[in-house]
């Protein structure tokens, strides 16, 4: 039996081993391409023991590193970080064999240092999901936003460099001067850098200030996208499709609602919310940004860009289902993190096979190419079902949850933007496989997609339905996540 | 033996340097008269170890120069406030002394090397001599002792470049004037207390509430200790003097010069008067505030806008002081303790950047300006990457000394209700991104213009590594900083808050 210290230490070193050892062997692809899904299934296999742990009621820690009295760089496993480390380290297999795909049948440059950031990413992501305390949580968070910018101006022309600066400044700038004195707000008020299951705030902050300090973290988690905070994850999509997939989908944005939702329920506590209404104000923020987003996804052409405003839109609804603060809306919410992420790495690995193997982006151009392309765009369907909500596909139960949650504080309103917007999706994502399969093909243009392309897009895509079926293990980690409260 | 020694330390430390100083003049040889100077830096540092761990037993170490009896006689104190700026010079002293001996030889003519290492060590002892003494008048002496040396030292660039021989000759004027206001308040102060034992005087300023000679004096002493800090608008000889000193000198002067007088700084207005007091309250709310506020953006937007490296880093240096006085100046002990840790972590950063910047100019022999650097990070793979560490631990990135720094000053100052006071910070650290960013740009990013092959010197670069390191070290491992940072801060205001 492996220590839980280890078992942490395992999961989380995984990917950086596989980041510091891919330029040892930049002269083998062959062996650097194994590497990311080794590194990939060894820290799943980690992930799935935490929250083994988890379910049977431990919690495993790991104390790393005391830098000076109070400060400290710890570890701890919770049923909600339990939940994105899992996410995050399942969903790195596939993209890690899909990027193989990717970037060979891309024929893209510089191939060994996309990798190496792409697992110190992943690195990222994991040590924020195990944070043990706020200072861990804004130094990953950070190593996050720096790793990814490499890959983000992967390019390395003048619009990558554009988008580049544009995601650097608004994710630097707003977790440096906001997010950060957020935390140390709440550091001087109670005295330390740790969270607890039931939050830290109550009766040691004063109710009046709490709308503020609330601001203060909404605004400096750049990485939620609330408006008017979402302008860099569109920039972001010039990156390969790769990245746009398993971080711009997945690792970064769930990173960012994550942190919303552990500060929301960790550090604020739900009580807290509730008793002094601090989050009111939040839920029609986020309600208008789950609304416009979906409206503006309507008239994007280019489908990552669809794709990106969808995923601000999906990412409204994490945060909504922590502000509405009830039981019910923070377990949607939670389990929204493991639905939205299968469901839009899919849609996101189509995107990326259709350009790869038809060199096409724009939505317009896709007319009658289903029939040569059945399954990916049977995998986007399928994809599209998840996210809008139609079961018996894993999206339905986070939407359920997250309505009953919003019945249950008194929200009617909210439960009519829910329907406005699963309507929206509907219209915007099935226009997809609606002009590929129903269309009349316009020209003729020769395919080929990858074999590692495919097949990681069928898995991903079969999970949102397995997902359906087995929702159990991740909905008692969400009652534990609010039992305890 | 060890006895004598142990309990001569105070004078030791500063006597080390000083007589080393009139012995190396006489040498004419370049390698020995460095030598020399390197070994009595290094011993100096050894002292100054020896001296922290005495006060670690002791706490208070007062010496009684040629054992006259303060409050008559001259008194050195070292407690855990003063030996916090002792340990920083002497330890920057000798690693830029290593670092001296292939910068001094390439920019300095055969002949002066070693009236430049005489000068080099007066700077040194005047600075530790300035920190130790106790005694108001004594300080003036070494003020002047520091000032004077470090001007010559500024001059002697003007074998590179004439530029220097303006920037000295402000350095001097302004430099004389501060050390005049500083002379004049002492003197105001002695007339009305009859004493100049710093010691003595708190003691005896407390029944004189509301004298206005006694405020005059006071108002004297401060401004001509700002203007050695170079505390916003009294810093305008300072860019030039970094811009245009010899690159070690350089290095020398960012890292303590402007440290040592913010200790004074500190030792005025907390320990000498009483941080309980209107009249300290008054000065720092509506005159130190403020003006480290405008110092923090001047500096940064003036650096922003500089193209010349050296300068960039110096008017950077104005925001720094900014930020360290910006501590003091909201006067509760955890804000004075973020001001010590930062004064440490400040000397390592800029110390570290002035190196680095220096041995860039050393290899492409030229003065180094953003367009001289366009792709030079490759051709000096470890200069470049202790650049780029330092760069981050200046920036405040987690990790690095520069974190630790910022992350107590925020604290201190919402802890003191005063969250928008911590938002300008960091809004101002962002702004200092931008600066850092185009030196890494243009270092990594953009093509050489020519093939440039660089062969980099380990005499160089192994200070700049070390102190590299230090800036690591104490992001990893701040307790020492961070302690020792709280106890002089409960030392200096404890008492009244």
């Amino acid at each position: 039996m492996i220590s839980f210290e280890n078992l942490i230490l395992i999961t989380l070193l995984s990917p950086l081993l596989v980041c510091l050892l891919t330029p040892l062997l930049s002269s083998k692809p062959i062996l650097r391409d194994i590497l990311g899904p080794f590194g990939g299934i060894i820290s799943s296999w980690g992930s799935i023991q935490l929250m083994a742990s988890i379910l049977n009621g431990e919690q495993p820690r790991l104390e790393l590193l005391q830098i000076a009295e109070g400060i400290s760089i710890s570890f701890v496993v919770t049923p909600l970080g339990a939940i994105f480390g899992l996410v995050a380290s399942v969903l790195w297999i596939f993209a890690a064999i899909y990027s193989v795909g990717y970037m060979r049948g891309n024929k893209e440059k510089n191939q060994t240092r996309f990798y190496i950031f792409y697992a110190m990413a992943v690195h990222a992501a994991l040590c924020i999901a195990y944070a043990g305390d706020l200072l861990t949580l804004f130094i990953f968070y950070e190593v996050l936003t720096f790793s990814t910018y490499p890959l983000v101006t992967h390019k390395q022309n003048e619009m990558a460099q554009k988008a580049g600066r544009l995601y650097m400044s608004i994710l630097v700038g707003t977790s440096v001067i906001l997010l950060l004195p957020a935390i140390i707000w709440v550091w001087v008020v109670t005295g330390s850098l740790e969270m607890s299951q039931n939050g830290v705030l109550d009766g040691k902050m004063n109710p009046k200030y709490a709308p503020y300090l609330l601001a203060m973290f909404v605004f400096g988690i750049g990485k939620a996208a609330l408006m008017p905070i979402h302008k860099w994850l569109p920039a972001a999509m010039v990156a390969p499709t790769p990245v746009s997939a398993l971080l711009h989908a997945v690792a970064v944005v769930k990173a960012g609602v994550f942190t919303m939702l552990l500060i929301l329920t960790n550090v604020f506590g739900i009580d807290f919310l509730s008793k002094t209404g601090a989050s009111n104000w939040l839920v029609w923020l986020a309600s208008f940004t789950l609304l416009t987003t979906s409206i503006i996804a309507i008239y994007k052409d280019d489908i990552k860009a669809r794709l990106a405003y969808s995923t601000i839109s999906q990412l409204s609804y994490i945060t909504l289902g922590g502000a509405l603060a009830s039981s019910m809306a923070t377990q949607g919410a939670t389990l929204h993190i493991i639905t939205h992420a299968a469901g839009k790495i899919t849609l996101f690995f189509v995107a990326g096979a259709i350009y790869v193997g038809a060199k096409m982006s724009k939505i317009s151009e896709l007319n009658g190419h289903g029939k040569s392309m059945p399954l990916i765009f049977l995998a986007f369907f399928v994809g599209s079902l998840s996210i809008i909500g139609v079961p018996p596909m894993g999206g339905s139960w986070s939407k359920f949850f997250l309505m009953l949650g919003a019945a249950e504080s008194g929200y009617i309103t909210v439960i009519a933007v829910f329907c406005i917007s699963t309507i929206l999706n509907a219209y915007y994502l099935m226009e997809i496989p609606a002009r590929a399969f129903f269309f009349k093909k316009e020209r003729e243009v020769k395919i080929k997609i990858p074999i590692l392309i495919t097949i990681p897009t069928l898995i991903t895509c079969f999970l949102t339905i397995l997902l359906f079926f087995f929702i159990e293990p991740f909905e008692n980690l969400t009652s534990i996540m609010v039992s305890k409260l | 033996m060890t006895d004598i020694l142990i309990k001569n330390l105070p004078i030791l430390v500063v006597l080390c340097p000083l007589m080393m100083s009139l012995i190396v003049v006489l040498i004419p040889n370049i390698f020995f008269s460095w030598l020399l100077t390197f070994a009595s830096t290094f011993v100096a540092f050894i002292f100054s170890i020896l001296l922290y761990q005495e006060v670690q037993i002791h706490s208070t170490i007062s010496y009684a120069l040629g054992n006259w009896a303060p409050p008559l006689g001259i008194e050195y104190v070292i407690d855990k406030v003063s030996i916090f700026p002792i340990i920083i010079i002497t330890l920057i002293g000798f690693l830029t002394t290593i670092f001296s001996s292939k910068m001094m030889p390439d920019e300095i003519n055969e002949t002066s090397i070693s009236k430049v290492y005489s000068l080099w060590l007066l700077a040194i002892a005047g600075l530790i001599g300035l920190v130790t003494t106790g005694d108001a008048f004594n300080l003036f002496v070494f003020l002047e002792i520091s000032s004077l040396a470090s001007v010559a030292l500024v001059a002697m660039g003007a074998q590179k470049d004439k530029q220097a021989l303006v920037a000295a000759y402000n350095y001097l004027i302004i430099g004389a004037v501060g050390a005049t206001l500083y002379v004049i308040g002492v003197g105001l102060l002695y007339g009305i207390t009859g004493t100049l034992n710093m010691a003595d005087l708190s003691e005896r300023v407390v029944d004189l509430k509301n004298n206005k000679a006694l405020i005059a004096g006071f108002g004297f002493m401060i401004v001509g200790i700002m203007v050695k800090a170079a505390v916003f608008p009294m810093h305008i000889w300072l860019p030039r003097a970094y811009a245009y000193a010899p690159s070690a000198v350089s290095v020398l002067l960012a890292a303590t010069a402007t440290k040592a007088s913010l200790y004074i700084l500190a030792r005025i207005l907390f320990s000498v008067f009483d941080i309980a007091d209107n009249l300290i309250i008054n000065t720092l709310s509506y005159i130190i505030l403020p003006l480290s506020i405008i110092a923090m953006f001047a500096g940064t937007i003036m650096a922003v806008y500089e193209k010349d490296i050296k300068r960039l880093l110096a008017h950077s240096s104005v925001a720094q002081i900014g930020y360290i006085t910006l501590a003091f100046a909201i006067g509760t002990k955890a804000s004075v303790a973020a001001g010590f840790i930062h004064m440490f972590n400040h000397a390592l950063i800029k110390g570290a950047l002035f190196m680095a910047i220096t041995s860039i100019s050393f290899y492409i022999q030229k003065r180094v300006t953003l367009s001289n650097l366009s792709g030079l990070g490759r051709a000096m793979p470890i200069t470049f990457f202790c650049f780029v560490i330092c760069s981050l631990s200046l920036a405040g990135l987690p990790l690095t000394a520069g974190f630790i720094s910022k992350l107590y000053l925020i604290k201190a100052s919402i802890g003191a209700d005063g969250l928008w006071i911590a938002i300008l910070i960091l809004f101002s650290s962002a702004l200092s991104v931008i600066y850092l960013w185009k030196m890494i740009e243009a270092l990594w990013l953009q093509q050489p213009r020519k093939e440039i092959i660089i062969k980099e010197n380990p005499t160089i670069y192994i200070s700049l590594l070390i102190i590299t390191f230090l800036n690591i070290y104490f992001g990893l491992d701040a307790s020492f900083v961070v302690d020792s940072s709280i106890e002089a801060a409960e030392k200096l205001v404890g008492v009244s808050k």
